[in-house]
């Protein structure tokens, strides 16, 4: 066990199950892991290990069966709905496979949305926004939609999105899944800046070895259990 | 800010599927207020009749008329202030197709109980003084072009013959609603010529017209009317003006109930459509509903959306429905001619629009607004639109 003091993220036998077809699917059993501040983890395994269950567990839009689960300290697992959408807005920055962006809205409004659920003003958020796009490079985009964008440059739009309101933790579900080499290089780079400059804390599922090298370490998932550890 | 801007962006996110629904929505509801107004048509004489105003009948059928000698006898009731006498005369001008109603009245008195009808001075001394002349209404004038000085032949049906009226007065209604497709003539004009060509259909009237003093008394006066005339050769039957002609709507009510139905029913498809239109529109974005749940906007903010997406679609209709309801009503007010003497959309009738294109918008997001709150955030994520 690390040391679970200073950890920001503390899982103790954690286990997942779904219901399918009348049946109880384990798919995450005893998980037991402590993530640091600014660390950066990559969770790999095989399709149906549980990474993304880990993952979303981690990020609080799904619960756990039983074990605990804390996140600077706070049992996300024990939050209401209402409390836990509180609790995201303020503490976790979503980077999705499929950027998730918002198709009627530009880049620039796209980045604000969660800034809407915060108290700041129109010209700080304003602020904001700009900063942000211009540290994913997109300042000459902020005025496109999606669909005007490439997938690399929509996936730089989600990054922006994802730090705007400064979060805990950073969780990013294959954020390379979608793009070529090239792109999906410039991503891991922008993701190592926000660890490394920022000092964000990133959980990346991932399938690809090339990606989870851009992670501290990497953690393995086998049916369900975490399997190897691994620390570069 | 933002929230109206997803709402509006949104609704015109597939311009073909929300065009195609607004247009539903402008027949639905511009069929909707038609119809509506089609009935309101049905009703407005008996929504335009007076207060003060009873009419007496025989209280067998309206097809068997009163002798004339009764007028004098109800005239010394009390509360009685005035009273003349009409005859339903039933002429065909050219055609059937061109009906319009005839009264063969009381010169004399007759258009002192209707204030309603505003006739210049002049015209209505010069009516009086021709035995031939009679009074129009200006909506017939303006469907058949009739003006003061022309003659109307008419073939009489109820009292046969070839009979011609010359134009000496054109009434205007003191209020929209007053019906100006009306025709009358001397009542003398008829009963001489009856007391030559059929003597017992003579001196008999169809009904008999009773201003009353005070409106409250309504009930005891008539009362006191047909106790007079109980167990004579034509007892009467008394009423008020409006209960006299809710008596005509109720004999067609059938195709009254027929037309509030449908009305009602077109209603109820475009909900169909609108409800269908939503649900396609929720599915698709099942994946958006998710992420914006992540980024922690709650269940109201997405119901939110979609309640604000059905409504501004079914405004959209609304709007559009209605302002093509004047246009449409007046150009079919003049095709049906003076069938429905009163055909004009009501101020109730734009509020049922509204009305009605609120409920369709409201109830059609009901189940969408459901499902985007209740959807959990991992499923959404993996749903393909």
């Amino acid at each position: 066990m690390e040391n679970a003091s200073k950890s920001i993220v503390e899982i103790r036998q954690l286990t997942k199950s779904y219901r399918r077809g009348g049946q109880t699917v384990p798919v995450l059993t005893n998980i037991s892991f402590d993530i640091m501040p600014g660390d950066f983890i990559a969770l790999m395994g095989p399709s149906g290990s549980g990474k993304s269950t880990l993952l979303n567990l981690i990020a609080g839009i799904d619960k756990p069966d039983s074990g605990s689960l804390k996140v600077n300290g706070i049992d996300i697992a024990a939050l209401s709905e209402a409390e836990l959408a509180d609790w995201r807005a303020a503490n976790v920055g979503f980077i999705f496979q499929f950027y998730n962006l918002m198709p009627v809205l530009t880049a620039f409004e796209n980045v604000e949305l969660p800034l809407l659920l915060t108290t700041l003003s129109r010209s700080q958020r304003q602020e904001r926004v700009e900063l942000a796009l211009s540290m994913v490079g997109l300042t000459d985009r902020m005025a496109h939609y999606p669909s005007e964008l490439s997938g690399g440059q929509q996936q730089r739009v989600a990054i922006a999105r994802a730090f705007i309101t400064d979060p805990l933790i950073l969780v990013a579900d294959e954020p390379t899944g979608d793009l070529d080499r090239v792109s999906a290089d410039d991503i891991l780079r922008m993701l190592a800046r926000l660890n490394s400059e920022m000092g964000k804390t990133i959980i990346m599922v991932t399938h690809d070895p090339h990606a989870a090298k851009s992670a501290h370490s990497i953690r393995h998932l086998e049916k369900g259990e975490l399997d190897v550890t691994s620390e570069r | 800010m933002h929230f109206l801007k997803l709402i509006s962006r949104n609704t015109l996110r597939h311009k073909l599927r929300t065009g195609l629904t607004v247009l539903g929505l402008v027949v639905a509801i511009l069929a909707f207020g038609l119809l509506r107004t089609v009935v309101d048509a049905w009703y407005a004489g008996a929504e335009n009749a007076s207060s003060t105003r009873l009419v007496t009948r025989s209280s067998i059928s309206l097809v068997f008329q009163l002798p004339i000698n009764y007028q004098e006898r109800i005239r010394k009731i009390p509360g009685v202030s005035a009273i003349s006498h009409a005859n339903w005369f039933g002429g065909v001008y050219i055609t059937e197709k061109n009906f319009f109603p005839q009264f063969a009245v009381d010169g004399k008195t007759y258009f002192d109980l209707y204030p309603e009808y505003l006739i210049l001075p002049a015209e209505m001394k010069a009516f009086r003084i021709d035995r031939k002349g009679c009074v129009i209404g200006r909506k017939l004038a303006d469907t058949y072009g009739f003006k003061v000085g022309d003659t109307i032949p008419l073939r009489g049906t109820i009292y046969p013959g070839a009979w011609s009226f010359t134009v000496r007065a054109i009434y205007d209604g003191a209020e929209a609603g007053t019906d100006t497709s009306q025709l009358f003539f001397h009542w003398d004009y008829l009963n001489e010529t009856l007391k030559k060509t059929i003597a017992r259909r003579s001196n008999h009237v169809g009904v008999y017209i009773i201003q009353i003093s005070d409106a409250d008394r309504a009930a005891e006066i008539s009362t006191e009317i047909d106790a007079l005339f109980r167990n004579s050769l034509a007892e009467t039957l008394t009423e008020t003006e409006k209960a006299f002609q809710l008596g005509f709507v109720a004999m067609t009510e059938a195709i009254v109930v027929a037309i509030r139905i449908v009305s009602f029913v077109v209603i109820f498809i475009i909900l169909a459509v609108m409800a269908n239109t939503m649900a396609m529109t929720a599915r698709e974005r099942i994946r958006e509903y998710a992420t914006l749940k992540a980024l922690g906007f709650g269940p109201r903010f997405l119901t939110g959306l979609i309640y604000g997406e059905s409504l501004a679609i079914a405004l959209a209709g609304a709007v559009i429905g209605i302002l093509l309801t004047f246009p449409i009503a007046h150009a079919f007010s003049k095709q049906v001619g003076t069938l429905f003497p009163v055909f004009s959309v009501s101020l109730e009738t734009v509020f049922m629009q509204v009305a009605a294109a609120i409920a369709v918008g409201f109830i059609a997001a009901v189940m969408p607004a459901l499902r985007a709150s209740q959807v959990s955030i991992v499923e959404g994520l993996r749903h393909i639109g």
